[in-house]
């Protein structure tokens, strides 16, 4: 276990070191770095098999990293290192995450969705008992608003299309009342409308959650309008504003040319 | 609204649940009438049930509340266990040790404190672990304590480990597996190859009388009315939406913040309880409990049953018991060896072109009827509106 630095400069909400893991001798993420400060929204780009998703995997607790440093700060200062978290607790610690495929619970309602995914109650009794407050019950309305579900609250997740699957998803990330989002493509599979209406919800969220979001979809961050981190190989390649990174040769020739 | 999370707990669990409340109302009718039925009317009446046919019905409870167990675990958390007989053997065993310390010194040998088998075997004192099973209170709580322990401890390791799948399946199978050899043996003081029989009285009431039969037969009314409460409790609060996530994404489920393992063990938990009541009430009415309880097929047979009923619908489960063990009681007297085959046939049937079961087959009759009423209704319309 590495040890966490006593003193790091500027505030952060995440901040990765020197992470690197390999399967089978293949280096998905090599002495990967990255600082994310509260309230940014951070955009991250790179070709298939530059380790964004494990990446993600590793903050989640879902991969435990073979070296480096991964920290988190939550709302009330408090320091965390996550590679001693599994899933449910880096998920609780304020860490939302949203998959590259929409994954919702199918066969329950959009509601229902949306209820499981509210903070708190996660322990087996409360599970058993619990009961929707009113105060709760609100919080789902103006989720199902934002969203713009309301009209479909009672639909089976199943019968919702692409875009509005990826929509409940995002809004079960709320739900959670995260710090931080990790959100894994999510214009894959919407139109145009809906990719600019995403991002318009995204810019709204960065101003109370901090935001890390992996996307192919160049249209998609330029109306982000955020910093971008390359990754290639499994470390950063170029970090700093989309027409900085854009014009990098390195990133030119590995991502953007092809 | 499709929900209703502030009324009492009973109008929750019932208000939308239309079969259900048919089911309760017909197991209710059926722990009277047939009782009634049996105990009243001469055996030369018309109405007159037999003890046969009264057992029998209660034997179908028993395997209806046994597969309303694994539909808990099975149908909402897609655990699929493939050991749940173990479980139900295993309260039968607790039962069955009871109902052997009840005969006394009526056994063949007239040893008041030894079993006959253990005077048989020679030996010369009781077990530790059958201390206690002369008091019914405490049998009865290892009927709910010995699936339920053995439950917790695999549950734990397996979950924790995060075992899940066909790999899971086959471990239970193994655990069933390894019980059934470990009962075959004579020195694990469980009576070996014959098992527990030859019982004489329950709560000092005869086993051979119809009033004791008839009240084990409400009793098993009961118990599944019980079973198919509490599970409907669980499967229709919070927790039972999050074994639902947890049956469809898992990972959706823990990057939510469950703790899936916990959830699985609880449900497995209780499942495996619900099998050993099932086990304990059935014992009594056959009047045998052996090693052959925890045959690996017995198990699968429990999940055809669940299938054929309706995979995650309680009710469904209920229906699927009862239906295949009539079918399984009539073709095993008329066609013996084609038994097998047709339950194999039947289960190859449910999953290419019944996969929601003979409660799903309902649903699915009643919803082309709507669409083609739909469909006339529109036309009438159409051909209204031609008209004006």
């Amino acid at each position: 276990m590495s040890a966490i630095p006593k003193h790091i400069e500027n505030p952060y909400v995440l901040y990765m070191d020197g992470v690197s893991v390999s399967f089978d001798g293949f280096k998905a993420l090599n002495s990967l770095s990255l600082v994310i400060a509260p309230g940014e929204m951070r955009a991250i780009i790179g070709p298939n098999g530059a380790g964004k998703t494990t990446m993600m995997d590793v903050i989640t607790g879902k991969t435990k990293p073979d070296s480096g440093t991964i920290l988190f700060t939550d709302t009330h200062q408090q320091e965390y290192d996550l590679t001693r978290f599994d899933e449910a607790d880096v998920a609780n610690l304020g860490v939302g995450r949203k998959f590259q495929k929409p994954s919702v619970i199918e066969s329950l309602t959009v509601f229902e969705n949306l209820e499981m995914s509210l903070k708190g109650g996660r322990g087996l009794w409360a599970a058993l008992v619990h009961k929707l407050t009113p105060e709760r019950a609100a919080k789902l309305d103006e989720i199902l608003d934002m969203i713009d579900l309301s009209d479909k609250r009672d639909w089976m997740a199943g019968s919702l299309s692409h875009g509005q699957k990826q929509w409940l998803e995002i809004g079960m990330l709320l739900g959670q009342e995260p710090d931080l989002l990790l959100i894994d493509e999510p214009a894959a599979g919407m139109t145009d409308e809906e990719t600019m209406k995403t991002a318009e919800l995204f810019k709204r969220l960065a101003q109370k959650h901090s935001l890390v979001v992996v996307e192919h979809d160049m249209d998609f961050i330029e109306a982000l309008d955020c910093k971008v981190t390359v990754l290639h190989e499994g470390h950063v390649l170029a970090e700093g504003s989309l027409a900085t990174v854009k014009a990098n040769q390195q990133v030119i020739e590995v991502y953007l040319g092809r | 609204m499709t929900r209703n999370d502030n009324m009492g707990p009973l109008t929750r669990l019932l208000m939308n649940d239309a079969q259900g409340r048919k089911l309760l109302m017909v197991l209710v009718a059926l722990a009277v009438i047939i009782p009634f039925c049996n105990l009243v009317f001469p055996q030369d009446s018309f109405f007159h049930i037999s003890t046969y046919t009264m057992t029998l019905l209660g034997k179908y409870l028993c395997y209806a509340l046994l597969a309303i167990a694994v539909d808990l675990i099975w149908g909402y958390c897609g655990i699929l266990s493939l050991g749940h007989g173990a479980f139900f053997a295993l309260g039968g065993y607790a039962m069955g040790m009871y109902l052997m310390r009840q005969i006394g010194d009526r056994g063949v040998y007239g040893n008041a404190e030894l079993p006959d088998f253990m005077v048989f075997l020679n030996w010369q004192e009781l077990p530790w672990y059958w201390f206690g099973f002369d008091q019914f209170w405490f049998a009865m709580l290892m009927v709910l304590l010995a699936p339920g322990i053995l439950a917790f401890v695999f549950g734990f390791l397996a979950f924790r480990s995060r075992v899940t799948g066909v790999y899971l399946s086959i471990i239970t199978q193994a655990m069933t597996y390894a019980l059934l050899l470990a009962f075959f043996r004579n020195d694990m003081g469980f009576g070996g190859n014959n098992g527990l029989t030859d019982f004489k009285d329950i709560l000092g009431y005869s086993l051979q009388s119809d009033n004791t039969r008839a009240a084990l037969f409400i009793a098993s009314v009961l118990a599944v009315i019980i079973g198919y409460l509490i599970s409907r409790f669980i499967v229709t609060s919070k927790l039972g939406r999050v074994l639902v996530a947890i049956r469809d994404a898992e990972s959706r489920a823990r990057f939510l913040g469950y703790r899936v393992e916990y959830y699985k063990l609880f449900v497995f938990v209780v499942s495996s309880m619900l099998a050993g009541v099932a086990g304990a009430l059935y014992v009594p009415q056959v009047g045998i409990i052996n090693p052959g309880e925890f045959a690996p097929i017995n198990s699968i047979e429990i999940i055809i049953w669940v299938a054929v009923g309706g995979r995650g619908s309680l009710y469904g489960a209920v229906i699927g018991a009862v239906l295949v063990n009539y079918a399984k009681t009539y073709f095993t007297g008329a066609f013996a060896e084609l038994w097998l085959f047709m339950l194999g046939g039947l289960f190859v049937l449910t999953t290419l072109w019944l996969p929601k079961g003979v409660v799903g087959l309902w649903a699915q009759i009643k919803e082309k009827q709507q669409i083609r009423k739909a469909g006339s209704a529109a036309a009438n319309a159409s051909a209204q509106g031609d008209v004006s």
